[in-house]
């Protein structure tokens, strides 16, 4: 009976998606893709290191100076006073960087959780976080594979802090604070398939340089940030095991069969109802 | 309100309605009851620590980390507590859909019972959110985040909670002598019914599906595309173990609420719920070992993850389910409580597997809960005993319903 309801949630899926319309799953652009997606560009072999990003990341978005140095063997992570962090790793081919912050996903797990759209994919590619609208339930926290939302747990009105790609300064035509000031131009800000673009070129003019892969083209269905290195991306302590296909995926096939149930599981009640009107006197169970 | 206004009047002894409210207000019975020593302390520690919450953010009293947003509030208070309560959509399903009027007795308890746990445990979800005053949000449509699970979550708990309340509100009816109330609301009981099932179909496995996007964070035993199904399976015996534990605990402390007619009855009744009980376990195994070979899992088993995930399979739902046959073969209530006790305990350990301690299983440091959020959680569970008792000593949800309701039908 069990597998058989499964199957069934399967087969009404194709009929949920056409009582679902209007309900917009992943956070596609509104309107089909007017803009295109911007994203940042992060070339590992090009960093040095320099922490700078930080320093101006912290700056731009109001936060505390950060203190801490890196350390080889010690994986600072983001949190909620830091939206981005600069790790070195000890590699194959010795000492490299590795950039962290959001990855701003084609189609982010943290939005498709968010029930009040705080969590918010723009036209323009950048996730932002909208803090009248957030109810602190920290179900974007639980879903993103990345684990970047953070939360600031010591403080009665508590903000999810995270990388923004810096939109507000984007729509006045400007560039992320982090990119602006790298010195060693590790950092490249354009349209997403523009980065694609010169990623690729530059792996193709330095085919030994680089590391043939893209990190972000596919991950979680294609996000807005993207790496290259010079070493396999697991030495510089990025995600390996994230799916290629978007992560709202994965909660899709249930939220389609919801319109479904609700207009069958009534009609298959009352029909149960009637058909079982006559056992009042039949007073042994069965089910 | 103006005609059952009268009548209230007349039906209570005569005495003003705001009289009798008053009235029935204070405590009746003993204070100094064992179960009231221990819960009150605890209650006002909870409360004070409650207040520490909110004053000085979720750290000051929890250990909850960056990478486990979510710990015993939510993956036992809601959760858990949710399973719980599933007796009620499930015994409703029986009585009024399938018409197996001989578990007509328990109903009001059970719904009375999933009522509270939806107030307390869902509304432990408050104390949980960082920004609880925009919980408003998602619910007047400002800013509907539809494409959440948690969106879906929140509203059927919210309506599910007023379709309860309209399947219970005809004893409320009873308590207060409205007779006319009574005649409108009773005729509402199937739809609640019909819509209180749908609802619940959706949320229990809902609450699975809030943790289908966490993939890479749940351990792979207790992970599967299928945790929405498990949940609402085992929702059911879930449910209904929770119906045969509260059972035999009402009956011993509200044992001169209950007629003569019905202490008889109740071990049929129990007897036939181990029976389902049972039926679904089984069925939840298969689909268990069904997940465990189609995701291939053999090399996670010798592991201490592993073991632990043996246990619960064998210790805490092949056993019960056996318990739960053969003491149906052989009528043995007694057995049949241990057995719904075991059950519950697998719940409880699952429900927890899948949220706390299978989440993040892989960290250096594991979350484990401060005893402020165990108080806290016991606070909820003893507030909503509190209020259960209350209802059970005024209103006729045990006992029988006053003689009036007879002649009227
Ligand atoms: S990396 Fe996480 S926070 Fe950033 S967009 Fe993707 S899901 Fe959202
Ligand atoms: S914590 Fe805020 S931003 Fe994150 S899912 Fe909840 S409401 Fe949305």
């Amino acid at each position: 009976m069990d597998l058989n309801r499964r199957t069934f949630f399967r087969v009404l899926g194709a009929t949920g998606i056409a009582a679902a319309t209007g309900q917009r799953l992943a956070a596609a652009p509104p309107g089909g893709s007017l803009t295109e997606f911007s994203g940042i560009l992060y070339d590992s072999t090009l960093c040095a290191g320099c922490q700078n990003c930080e320093v101006t990341c912290a700056e731009a978005n109001g936060l505390p100076a950060p203190t801490a140095t890196m350390e080889a063997g010690v994986t600072r992570n983001t949190d909620e006073a830091h939206r981005t962090v600069v790790n070195t790793f000890t590699t194959s081919k010795g000492e490299a960087f590795c950039k962290k912050q959001c990855m701003h996903c084609n189609e982010p797990a943290c939005t498709a959780a968010c029930l009040t759209q705080a969590m918010y994919k723009t036209k323009e590619g950048p996730v932002i976080w909208r803090g009248e609208k957030c109810m602190g339930c920290r179900y974007c926290m639980v879903s993103c594979p990345f684990d970047i939302p953070k939360f600031e747990y010591h403080s009665a009105n508590p903000k999810i802090e995270k990388c923004t790609m810096c939109y507000e300064k984007m729509i006045d035509g400007k560039k992320p604070a982090c990119v602006e000031n790298c010195p060693a131009g590790a950092l490249v800000a354009g349209s997403r398939r523009e980065l694609i673009k010169e990623a690729r070129k530059r792996i193709a003019a330095n085919p030994d340089q680089y590391v043939d892969y893209i990190y972000g083209e596919h991950e979680a269905g294609g996000t807005g940030s993207l790496y290259l290195s010079g070493v396999p991306f697991d030495e510089i302590g990025l995600k390996t095991s994230i799916q290629t296909k978007s992560y709202p995926e994965l909660s899709k096939g249930f939220l389609y069969s919801v319109p479904t149930i609700f207009v069958l599981w009534p009609a298959l009640l009352l029909g149960l109802k009637e058909a079982t009107k006559n056992n009042n006197s039949n007073s042994e169970d069965h089910e | 309100m103006n005609s059952p206004g009268y009548a209230l009047a007349k039906d209570n002894d005569g005495k003003p309605f705001w009289k009798f409210i008053a009235g029935e207000l204070k405590p009746k019975g003993k204070f100094l009851t064992p179960f009231n020593i221990i819960s009150v302390p605890v209650m006002i520690a909870g409360l004070i620590i409650i207040v520490i919450r909110f004053w000085k953010g979720l750290g000051e009293v929890t250990n909850l980390t960056q990478e486990v947003p979510w710990g015993l509030w939510i993956g036992f208070d809601v959760v858990t507590g949710v399973a719980f309560a599933g007796g009620a959509y499930v015994l409703t399903f029986m009585v009024y859909i399938l018409n197996m009027k001989q578990y007509h007795s328990l109903v009001r308890v059970t719904v009375l019972n999933g009522f509270l746990a939806y107030v307390f445990y869902a509304g432990a979800l408050l104390l949980d959110l960082g920004r609880p005053w925009n919980v408003i949000n998602p619910i007047i449509g400002n800013s509907f985040g539809t494409s959440s699970v948690l969106f879906l979550v929140a509203w059927h708990f919210l309506l599910y909670m007023m379709a309860q309340l309209l399947e219970f509100s005809p004893a409320i009816a009873e308590w207060l002598g409205a007779r006319r109330a009574r005649k409108i609301l009773s005729g509402m009981t199937v739809g609640a019914v019909i819509f209180g099932i749908t609802l619940s179909t959706l949320h229990q496995s809902g609450l699975g599906a809030l943790y289908l996007m966490a993939k890479d964070k749940i351990h792979p035993l207790w992970y599967s595309e299928f945790i929405p199904v498990m949940f609402f399976v085992s929702s059911i015996f879930a449910g209904l173990s929770m119906v045969i534990f509260e059972g035999s605990i009402s009956h011993r402390v509200f044992f001169d609420q209950i007629s003569e007619e019905n202490h008889k009855k109740q071990k049929n009744i129990v007897r036939g719920l181990s029976k389902i009980c049972a039926v679904a376990m089984f069925a939840y195994f298969t689909l268990q070992v069904l997940v465990f070979i189609h995701g291939k899992r053999w090399e996670y088993l010798d592991t201490s993850m592993g073991y632990w995930y043996l246990l619960e399979m064998i210790g805490f739902v092949l056993l019960p389910m056996t318990l739960f046959f053969t003491s149906y073969r052989k009528n043995n209530i007694t057995l049949i409580r241990v057995a719904a006790i075991i059950t519950m305990l697998g719940i409880i350990m699952n429900r927890l597997n899948v949220t706390v301690i299978g989440f993040r299983w892989d960290q250096a440091i594991r979350y484990v809960p401060t005893w402020m959020e165990l108080v806290v959680t016991l606070t909820v569970i003893f507030t909503e005993i509190w209020i259960f008792r209350w209802v059970i000593n005024r209103m006729p949800v045990l006992r029988d319903s006053p003689s009036w309701v007879k002649d009227e039908e």
